[in-house]
């Protein structure tokens, strides 16, 4: 069994704001992002007893937090790297040279995507939407940021520069 | 014609800013609307005059749309889809970056239409960083001026927006499975009828819209319907925005009036990337069937157009391919995405997707045989059409297409085990 988790005044007062903008007789539409907010603050990913707790405080089941930790792609149940690196491939990107990207990246890394770095500096996200930048390809998004228009240079120099 | 909308503001310095909005006319429409207390009525009839179509991607009546909502004063919703999910489309996120005020207003005066007293603009999550910090600073200001809110500059109308944000599912841009996901729950496609409209968010009606039509909305109440109407041809009235993306010198949004031939946006985009040879465009988002090069050249942006050709407008995701493009790669490229993001809950769709991605990545392995490609056309049809919502579709058409329009280049993969081209 994992510790009981408390969530921080702060992050309550966060999620309140998000109830805020739901008929109060509502009390799941607020899962999603106060799972965005919880993992934010707890290293990129939620636990158990993250979940156990959010469900306590939105009386919710546990089931619906769960449910929705698993269907969307953003939210991890798994540890990962400080840091996460979309590389998109779809078509637009695949065409514009997005596989050669990906590759430079997984060997600079030495990881495969799908996986974090043994340091846990980076996640290599196995991205495979389209990130709404396709007139930018090739690109990234680390962290939420976009890069676009890459080359491998850029991408080294980007890397390089993360903390 | 050069006429802008959605884009008017971004060439200015300080696009998103709500001075620069006014000075485009801004909020002009929304005032005249509360201050004469305009009849709901009469700004659908507009709108449907207007010929404004959706933009997300089936191009369906916006104003035809609205009147579906019943009239009766119960609590009603307004959704701007702003998930924006379609490979090969990339409009709404510069419209939510460059011009935001232009959704806040067309949400404003599409949720007073309605009769609707809240209004979510649903964003997907990967537009956390920049799309949501500028939309939700543009809306903070709005409220500051009483635009949005209680009581809206002492009119007795009241519009509450919000802005919500998903967390990485493309189905959810589907206008029911987005409903589920406003409601907290997984993004699984409802079953229609009934329809939003009638039952939608919370059981309440409501109305979807994407983010791009929406913006449009404003100017149209400004100009009066005739001055849309007029821009575009047939029954593609107005203007579109087009991201055109893949082998150009040039690739971008370009907003243009619908009816304008291709090779006039081919020419905007700059060209075919390092003067290379046109082979084939998929016009609307990579669900849409793929069109052969020289038959693109022949046709124009517009509905009818596009449809003439066997395809479709879709969402204005135009992707552009040259010579040197192995059709089998980029098939198994989209095919693997809507295998990936199949919601799972129609059979023909969740193994079908699953069958299409293995077969196309077996050939590309050099481990396919001749009969595959009948295998994967019979496939393709025993999904269409007989699934929940659309994205069973969106993953046959293109199968369907590419093997009509290119059967020798999988002929040959499947013979010799390497792409035609490379
Ligand atoms: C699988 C799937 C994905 C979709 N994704 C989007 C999207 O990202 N953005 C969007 O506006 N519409 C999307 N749509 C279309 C919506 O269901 C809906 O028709 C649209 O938002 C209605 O707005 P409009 O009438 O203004 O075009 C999608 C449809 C399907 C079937
Ligand atoms: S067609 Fe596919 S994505 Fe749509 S509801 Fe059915 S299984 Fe889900
Ligand atoms: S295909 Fe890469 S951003 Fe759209």
């Amino acid at each position: 069994m994992t510790n009981k988790y408390t969530i921080p005044i702060a992050i309550k007062n966060e999620i309140d704001h998000v109830r805020a903008k739901f008929p109060s007789n509502e009390n799941k539409p607020a899962i999603i992002e106060s799972l965005l907010i919880l993992q934010h603050h707890n290293d990129g990913f939620v636990t158990d007893s993250i979940m156990r707790s959010l469900a306590e405080y939105l009386s919710v089941s546990e089931i619906d937090v769960l449910e929705v930790a698993t269907f969307y792609t953003m939210i991890n149940t798994e540890p990962v790297g400080r840091n996460v690196i979309s590389i998109c491939n779809n078509v637009s990107c695949m065409l514009r040279g997005s596989d050669d990207i990906l590759k430079h990246v997984e060997k600079k890394l030495c990881v495969k995507v799908g996986q974090s770095t043994t340091d846990k500096k980076f996640f290599l996200k196995d991205e495979i939407e389209c990130l709404a930048a396709c007139n930018g390809a090739p690109m990234m998004q680390i962290n939420h940021k976009n890069y676009e228009n890459l080359t491998l240079d850029e991408v080294d120099d980007i890397l390089d520069k993360i903390k | 014609m050069n006429v802008k909308i959605c884009t008017e503001t971004f060439e200015s310095n300080k696009p998103a800013s709500l001075a620069t909005y006014l000075k485009y006319g801004g909020y002009e429409a929304w005032k005249k609307i509360i201050t004469e207390k305009t009849p709901k009525s009469s700004i659908v009839e507009k709108i449907k005059n207007s010929g404004l179509r959706g933009k997300g991607g089936a191009g369906f009546l916006t104003g035809l749309k609205w009147s579906f909502i019943p009239l009766e004063n119960k609590q009603k919703y307004l959704v701007c889809n702003s998930d924006e999910s379609e490979p090969g489309t990339c409009k709404d996120r510069d419209i939510l970056r460059y011009n935001p005020h232009s959704i806040i207003e067309g949400m404003l005066i599409a949720s007073y239409a309605i009769g609707a007293s809240v209004a979510y603009n649903y964003l997907r999550g990967e537009f956390i960083d920049e799309q949501k910090r500028v939309f939700d600073e543009a809306l903070k200001i709005a409220y500051q001026e009483n635009l949005v809110g209680k009581d809206i500059l002492s009119s007795s109308v009241s519009i509450d927006i919000y802005s919500l944000i998903g967390a990485g599912a493309y189905i959810v841009g589907e206008e029911t499975a987005m409903l589920e996901s406003i409601e907290g729950k997984r993004g699984m496609p409802r079953i229609k009828p009934p329809f939003p409209a009638i039952k939608g968010l919370f059981g309440k009606p409501t109305i979807i819209n994407n983010t791009e039509t929406l913006a449009s909305v404003p100017k149209i109440m400004r100009n009066e319907p005739d001055w849309y109407k007029n821009i575009g041809i047939g029954d593609s009235e107005g203007i579109k925005m087009f991201c055109t993306s893949g082998h150009l010198e040039k690739p971008g949004n370009y907003e243009i009036p619908l009816g304008t031939p291709f090779r006039d946006l081919l020419e905007l985009s700059g060209g075919v990337l390092n003067k290379g040879e046109l082979k084939a465009v998929i016009p609307g988002g990579s669900s849409v069937p793929v069109v052969k090069g020289e038959t693109m050249l022949q046709l124009n942006m517009d509905y009818e157009s596009i449809s003439s050709a066997g395809s479709m407008l879709g969402s204005g995701g135009v992707i552009v391919m040259d010579h040197t493009t192995c059709m089998v790669s980029v098939l198994q490229r989209i095919s693997r995405f809507y295998y990936a993001e199949s919601c799972g809950q129609c059979t023909p769709c969740r193994e079908g997707t699953g069958w299409l991605y293995k077969m196309l990545t077996n050939i590309l392995e050099g481990k396919g045989t001749i009969s595959d490609l009948d295998t994967l056309n019979r496939i393709a049809s025993q999904i269409e059409g007989h699934c929940i919502c659309a994205l069973g579709d969106a993953a046959a058409m293109p199968v369907r297409s590419f093997l009509k329009n290119f059967w020798h280049e999988f002929e040959y993969y499947v013979d010799k085990k390497q792409s035609m081209v490379s």
